[in-house]
């Protein structure tokens, strides 16, 4: 198989493994924060309850996250050394700010979170809960600061080929960064709002009734029905954002391939890159033109003017439309949802099955939305200046297919893991506190709060 | 010389991955050792073992990701060319690392009765991350060649590496555990050492005879006066800390730090040891930190950056150790 392609497989897997925890504790951070502060305003121990049962999906969460990070810190290198050598004066300090500034922040504050909570006075935890939920924020701040000047590169002049920096607050605040941080933010929030919600609403179901479920159940989907529609207004500026840097991409993400006016809404099509034209499409009139251009005759491009220089077009304009399709999704069921709540009080089970199917709902938007826009990249991985092909290794083809192989096995066997744990956790939390606290039992890890 | 930032900064950043590198083998060197000494404990044990470490894992391995990282930003081309001859073992650790990692939460969270599979994968991931981190030491020693004999090497250390890191562990264990537990440590933590300073004593007649300039490095007058005391400072320590072990575990746990730290400080001097060996190669006898180094208006950023946010890192990173003083008691996650 083409070396280039089993490179970008395998990182491809490695990052979205590695993207599926940070979603989560990014937000879940802050909802935590959340709870303790509310705790302390009312001294209503529900919250500290909510507290103690989202800590250890948190504790989970951000296991995962650390140790498929460092996979990433060494297939930069293994996978992509013509990236650092050529971006490496930009790449570099963005990543080297991320370790100081962000993971010694959450990994230290992160000790004293999960195993301080008696050791130091209440204030000390609650500073370092937002410590960490801070720095976690920070992370994805730097991340996504890099990520972005990957699609649009500013503050640069290539000498003798290696790109050098030359204003890094042109680098930093590139034209999508502002975009695509908010975007990644609000997918964090929604991700972890439609988690919170699943896995309350499973517990509903389950005859686990406490005020501390109700509790979650209704933050999760109040907070679900807030982010929504700010995201799909995200979405949309981050879309005219694209239009205006990588048109091509946007082509892609439309499934059009002529450029002109009065272009229709694809909501259905199977792109052919051989005949370069849609199969089966089915579409809205106007609706792409009046979308991108806010104008029933607006110009939209067409992939045929970057005949070559365009990503693949399937994966692009599926992707796009399964992040479509769940956003959408989430915009019903949390509004439905939420009306649901605020007039009677309790979920419906039919309600709160559907929250339950919902629960990881984040993870696919949130993954399908990558693909759009790395795979829309492509073929460059530093638009208009490094070609994902120049930036390969020489490693051998087959040794990069077998250590894909081992590495897809423990990320298969690790997420159905982690989905049972926490469903698992979900159950657990069911019980009557005292029962594990007994005097019989040993030392356990599942000492809930007093 | 040091007008001239194309010529300290690379000096600057092989000076702070290394001290990253250091930091990384003596701190993540106790909770892979811990994890090496799961077989020693009774599984009712293990939770305290846990409680010693739990606070502190993460941070530890963030000194690999910052080590790794420096040699990523500051001399990428050797990142690619170490890591890529490292290819194998590099995956081996990565895995291991990613399923120890793991363990310390799905033990204590999936179905009980899966808790001696995680228990067990808990002390695999960590051997093994020992072990290939050890024998990725000896092929970068002998060059990043592939043979018969540095393959052979490699084995070599990786055997001292992850008995050096079961001795981090064992002493560790001594200061963060009492009574049966405690005992059994010493009795580890011996073994460790013995075995960790053949290892040591292997590699350092090994590297002077498979790199002439590594001899000559060595072996020449006035140099060998003034790098004699190493060796010997380190022999010292290894007398100390065998000479406290066989006084562990006191009744009123004195002197229980001095395993830990002498063990520390033996690592510490064979990591100048191999530091004055190599330098200024990144890639032994190939490549230079010179050679290597990005451009130096990007190293300044990082490390003005560096040398504020360190002590930083250093300070509360200390605060967590005052915090989670004295013994490991009960695993609590709250």
């Amino acid at each position: 198989m083409d070396p280039i392609l089993l490179a970008r497989i395998q990182f491809g897997a490695n990052i979205s493994f590695h993207i599926l925890f940070p979603t989560i504790t990014i937000a879940l951070g802050w909802a935590l924060v959340f709870f303790k502060l509310r705790y302390r305003a009312t001294q209503d121990l529900k919250w500290m309850d909510v507290y103690h049962f989202w800590v250890k999906i948190f504790a989970l969460s951000f296991a995962l996250g650390v140790v498929s990070g460092i996979t990433m810190s060494f297939q930069f290198g293994t996978n992509w050394p013509g990236f650092m050598e050529r971006v490496g004066n930009v790449a570099g300090p963005l990543l080297a700010y991320e370790v100081l500034t962000a993971f010694f922040l959450e990994a230290v504050f992160l000790g004293i979170m999960l195993f301080g909570f008696r050791k130091v006075p209440g204030w000390v935890h609650t500073l370092a809960t937002v410590l960490v939920a801070g720095a976690t924020t920070l992370s994805a701040f730097w991340i996504l600061v890099l990520n972005s000047w990957m699609h649009t590169p500013t503050g640069f002049e290539i000498r003798n080929g290696v790109v050098h920096a030359t204003n890094w607050m042109e680098i930093i605040f590139n034209p999508s960064m502002p975009y695509r941080l908010t975007h990644m933010l609000l997918a964090s929030g929604l991700t972890t709002a439609f988690l919170i919600a699943g896995l309350s609403a499973y517990r509903w179901l389950r005859n686990d009734r406490t005020p501390a479920v109700l509790a979650a159940l209704r933050f999760g989907v109040a907070v679900a029905a807030i982010l929504i529609p700010l995201q799909i207004l995200a979405g949309d500026m981050h879309g005219l954002n694209t239009l205006e840097h990588q048109p091509q991409k946007v082509a892609a993400m439309e499934g059009n391939w002529e450029t002109g006016p009065a272009k229709p809404l694809i909501l259905f099509a199977w792109p052919d890159e051989a005949t370069r034209s849609n199969r089966f499409e089915i579409g809205i009139p106007y609706g792409a033109s009046l979308i991108l251009k806010h104008d029933p005759q607006g110009v939209v491009p067409g992939l045929n003017d970057f005949a070559g220089q365009h990503p693949p077009v399937a994966p692009v304009f599926f992707a796009f439309r399964i992040m479509i399709g769940v956003g959408l999704l989430m915009l019903a069921v949390s509004w439905i949802a939420a009306w649901w709540l605020w007039r009677r009080g309790d979920p419906h089970p039919w309600l709160a099955r559907v929250l339950v199917g919902m629960t990881f709902s984040g993870w696919v938007a949130t993954l399908a939305g990558w693909y759009v826009t790395e795979i829309g990249r492509q073929p460059w991985l530093v638009s208009g200046v490094l070609r994902t092909s120049e930036a390969v290794s020489a490693v051998p083809a087959a040794m990069i297919a077998a250590t894909l192989a081992a590495y897809l096995a423990v990320y298969a066997l690790l997420l159905a893991a982690y989905v049972a744990t926490l469903f698992l956790l979900a159950r657990k939390g069911a019980k009557p506190q005292t029962i594990e606290t007994g005097p019989t039992s040993h030392p356990t890890a599942f000492v809930p709060a007093e | 010389m040091f007008d001239d930032p194309a010529v300290w900064l690379p000096v600057a950043f092989a000076a702070l991955m290394g001290l990253s590198i250091l930091i990384y083998v003596i701190l993540d060197g106790y909770d892979l050792g811990v994890g090496i000494l799961f077989p020693i404990a009774r599984p009712e044990e293990h939770d305290r073992m846990i409680a010693s470490i739990g606070p502190f894992w993460d941070a530890n391995e963030t000194w690999l990701v910052l080590a790794v990282g420096l040699l990523l930003v500051a001399f990428p081309v050797a990142h690619g060319a170490i890591l890529s001859a490292l290819y194998l073992p590099v995956t081996v650790m990565l895995i291991a690392l990613i399923m120890r990692g793991v363990a310390f939460e799905f033990r204590a969270k999936a179905e009980a009765g899966w808790k001696p599979t995680w228990d067990r994968i808990f002390f695999a991931g960590s051997l093994l991350t020992a072990l290939s981190q050890g024998y990725m030491l000896g092929l970068y020693v002998m060059g990043l060649d592939r043979s018969l004999a540095t393959v052979g090497f490699g084995l070599v250390t990786a055997v001292c590496v992850a008995a050096g890191y079961t001795l981090m562990g064992a002493t560790w264990l001594i200061i963060k555990t009492d009574g049966d537990l405690q005992r059994r440590a010493v009795r580890r933590a011996r073994v460790a050492l013995v075995v960790t300073m053949i290892g040591f004593a292997v590699i350092s007649v090994v590297t002077p005879l498979v790199s002439g300039r590594i001899f000559d490095r060595w072996f020449s007058l006035p140099e060998f006066l003034f790098l004699s005391p190493l060796p010997l400072m380190a022999l010292v320590l290894a007398t100390v800390v065998w000479v406290v072990l066989a006084n562990q575990p006191h009744a009123r746990d004195r002197f229980s730090w001095v395993p830990f730290a002498g063990s520390a400080g033996i690592f510490t001097l064979a990591f100048f040891g191999l530091a004055y060996s190599f330098y200024p190669f990144i890639v032994p006898d190939r490549l230079t930190i010179y050679a290597a180094a990005s451009a130096p208006e990007s190293l300044l950023i990082i490390l003005v950056g560096a040398l504020v946010v360190v002590p930083v890192i250093v300070a509360y990173s200390a605060f967590s150790y005052w915090v989670f003083r004295g013994k490991a008691t009960e695993l609590r996650y709250d």
